[in-house]
């Protein structure tokens, strides 16, 4: 039998849990759905106005797939810590780090893509021009990853504490903040006809922070939570 | 090979157990004994790595856990009173997963002896959720003898099971000592093994 | 150099520490008291009124020490929690617990004192100005903290899992006022800035750092209560705990 290596512990988590989601579809369906809705909440509270809905677009579609994203936190270890595989992935003969990596992806692949791919829709839906649609996906691209990157580390926090959807929420939103100034900075900047560079080249820093402290930190907060 | 000196377990403020020294060597089993809530299961979890105890080292290879790591763990397959099942796959897709896990991803057909061997293969292509509790059971008991382990942490592994697959399951643990394996369990139904077994107990 | 090492050591149990708490709480008290009496005075009598906003502006005086002290502290706090992590060491986790409430209770003193403040000069109670909406998230980092804390159940994964979350908070913190400068200045419409304060003539500075010093002491004095009620609460089970004449029965 071969050695165990990191990389096939990495692709398995990320195919099992490909596989798990395509089971159970309802999962990532009810997050883009839950974005769907808030954003078509906005437009009823304040009035069909053009004008109105093309000036709040940027922030009101950031807000909801912040909110959306932060939403799907809750299914991120759960599941796997309630039957047992989260120990059996703790004992994997490879770095957590790497683990909590897979699973990451995996969850962003599940909840966070689909944003990225329905809000041109959405964007259509407050009217805005073409090129600002583009802006508005490219943020989200850049800017989801951050959000689950961020909200792995809470989620991982409070695995199996009761209370632990609201208080994800309380955890997460302080630390959302960069990402939603950046990220809704950059379309709203495209929207007023400036250059959006600075505020992506900003999320883009962000992300890459992310991607170096996050899996560490979701990491120790496993251990701690297994022990 | 496994060896373990001085551990104390404290739970909250009460001390579960203090002192426990044990060395076992390839081919040896060792079960653990206590009353519930004696700590059996925090014992085990500190022997995997999980928790970590309150004083005291385990050594494996004559190297502290703590600093082998990665290395330990792929000597290692636990399997606790959680199935560590995924509920919405199927018993061979679960196997082939959890093959992956461990970083060694085994073929199909290892799978599907796997299961032949506890006697649930007519059941591969049904999804876990519809297994009975004890069929769960064999599946993750399964997983044992899909890659080789050094060291087998077992944590009530009769539980649910009936009488023919106890039996599978100590021949099973019974090869794997034969073939210079070592096993901790607790047990509280009676196992039979042909190896004699060592004792430990936990006030 | 072993010596002084061991020396510092024998203060991290918390049998140890408990008494020499117990007496500095008096000395940091009354420290505390002495400065705060001499900012307060220096708020209201020494500083001269100011051109534009008159008397008002004088609560600046609380203000601003109480957003240096609510910075300060979850540094200072996040800093505990790292060292308890690292040394797996009961008492530094203690402390951070005991730091978090006066730590939040600045960050909320300092919103208040800022919407007073925008009342009268501006007429507004809340501006969304870069300083009074960083110290809003900030103060969300603090009850963050707090609940993840009060949530779990089992003691010492509580204390390591909040101290992850202080040592997290604490790296994002100079992102998150970052973000918000920006955010401010993309959005210049807002005339009023409470950061546009009246040049600072070397009494006010004075005034101010005398209060900050003063909020300095009383947070270290009430940390220190507040560690000592933690103590009492978590030894329970201890021997000391049960000699000592505030426990006795």
């Amino acid at each position: 039998m071969s050695a165990p290596s990191s990389g096939a512990v990495f692709r398995g988590i990320i195919r099992r849990d490909l596989r798990l989601a395509a089971r159970r579809r309802s999962e990532p369906l009810f997050t883009l759905g839950f974005f769907v809705v808030v954003a078509s909440l906005f437009p009823l509270g304040l009035g069909p106005e053009p004008e109105l809905l093309r000036r709040i677009a940027p922030g009101v579609l950031w807000v909801a797939a912040l909110l959306a994203s932060m939403l799907a936190l809750g299914r991120m270890f759960a599941a796997d810590y309630e039957d047992g595989t989260l120990e059996q992935i703790a004992l994997a003969p490879s770095p957590l780090v790497f683990s909590v990596g897979a699973k990451i992806v995996a969850h962003w692949l599940v909840t966070g893509l689909p944003l990225v791919l329905v809000s041109p829709l959405l964007a259509l839906q407050y009217g805005l021009p073409a090129d600002v649609v583009a802006h508005l996906a490219l943020s989200l691209l850049i800017g989801t990853p951050v959000l689950s990157l961020i909200g792995a580390i809470a989620a991982a926090l409070t695995i199996g504490v009761r209370g632990a959807g609201v208080l994800v929420a309380l955890l997460t939103l302080p630390l959302y903040v960069p990402a939603l100034v950046f990220g809704a900075g950059a379309v709203d900047a495209k929207l007023a006809g400036l250059s959006a560079a600075p505020n992506l080249a900003l999320l883009g820093a962000c992300l890459a922070l992310a991607l170096l402290f996050s899996p560490p930190a979701t990491a120790t907060a496993i251990r701690i939570s297994l022990e | 090979m496994l060896d373990a000196n001085d551990l104390e377990c404290l739970r909250g403020t009460r001390r579960l157990f203090a002192g426990i020294s044990f060395a076992l060597a390839p081919g040896e089993c060792l079960q653990v004994h206590g009353a519930n809530g004696s700590g059996k299961t925090s014992l085990l979890r500190i022997l995997c790595g999980l928790s970590r105890p309150e004083r005291g080292t385990v050594r494996w290879n004559a190297e502290p856990i703590d600093a082998t790591g990665d290395e330990y763990r792929a000597a290692l397959a636990f399997c606790g009173h959680a199935n560590a099942l995924k509920e919405d796959l199927t018993s061979i897709e679960n196997l082939l997963a959890s093959a992956a896990l461990h970083g060694t991803p085994a073929a199909e057909d290892s799978a599907r002896a796997a299961l032949e061997a506890f006697g649930i293969l007519h059941l591969e292509a049904l999804p876990v959720r519809a297994l009975s509790q004890g069929q769960k059971r064999r599946v993750a008991l399964a997983r044992l003898g899909l890659f080789p382990r050094r060291l087998w942490i077992l944590d009530e592994p009769l539980a649910a099971l009936d009488a023919s697959a106890a039996q599978t399951l100590a021949a099973r643990i019974d090869s794997h000592l034969a073939q210079g394996g070592l096993a901790v369990l607790t047990s509280h139904q009676p196992i039979e093994l042909r190896a004699p077994m060592r004792s430990l107990a936990l006030s | 150099m072993t010596n002084s090492v061991t020396h510092w050591f024998r203060y991290a149990s918390p049998q140890s520490f408990y008494p020499l708490a117990g007496r500095m709480i008096p000395l940091f008290a009354a420290l505390a008291a002495i400065l705060a009496s001499a900012g307060l005075w220096i708020a209201f009598f020494v500083a001269p009124t100011d051109a534009q906003q008159g008397e008002s502006y004088r609560i600046i005086f609380v203000h601003v020490p109480a957003s240096w002290m609510s910075m300060f502290l979850y540094v200072v706090m996040a800093g505990w929690a790292g060292l308890g992590l690292a040394f797996n060491t009961r008492l530094s986790a203690m402390m951070a617990h005991a730091i978090a409430p006066t730590g939040a209770m600045f960050a909320f003193l300092s919103l208040w004192t800022g919407a007073l403040w925008g009342r009268p000069t501006w007429g507004t109670y809340w501006v969304w100005d870069a300083r009074l909406t960083s110290e809003l998230v900030l103060f969300f980092l603090y009850l963050g903290y707090m609940a993840l804390h009060a949530a779990i159940d089992e003691p010492r994964r509580g204390d390591r899992a909040s101290a992850v979350l202080a040592l997290v908070g604490v790296i994002n913190v100079p992102i998150i006022y970052f973000s918000v400068q920006w955010w401010n200045t993309l959005h210049q419409g807002a005339s009023v800035s409470i950061t546009r304060a009246p040049s600072m003539a070397t009494t006010m500075l004075m005034g101010m750092l005398v209060m900050a010093l003063a909020f300095w002491m009383y947070s270290i004095a009430a940390a220190l209560a507040r560690v000592r009620a933690i103590m009492l609460e978590r030894e329970a089970h201890m021997q000391w705990t049960h000699q000592l004449t505030e426990t006795a029965r």
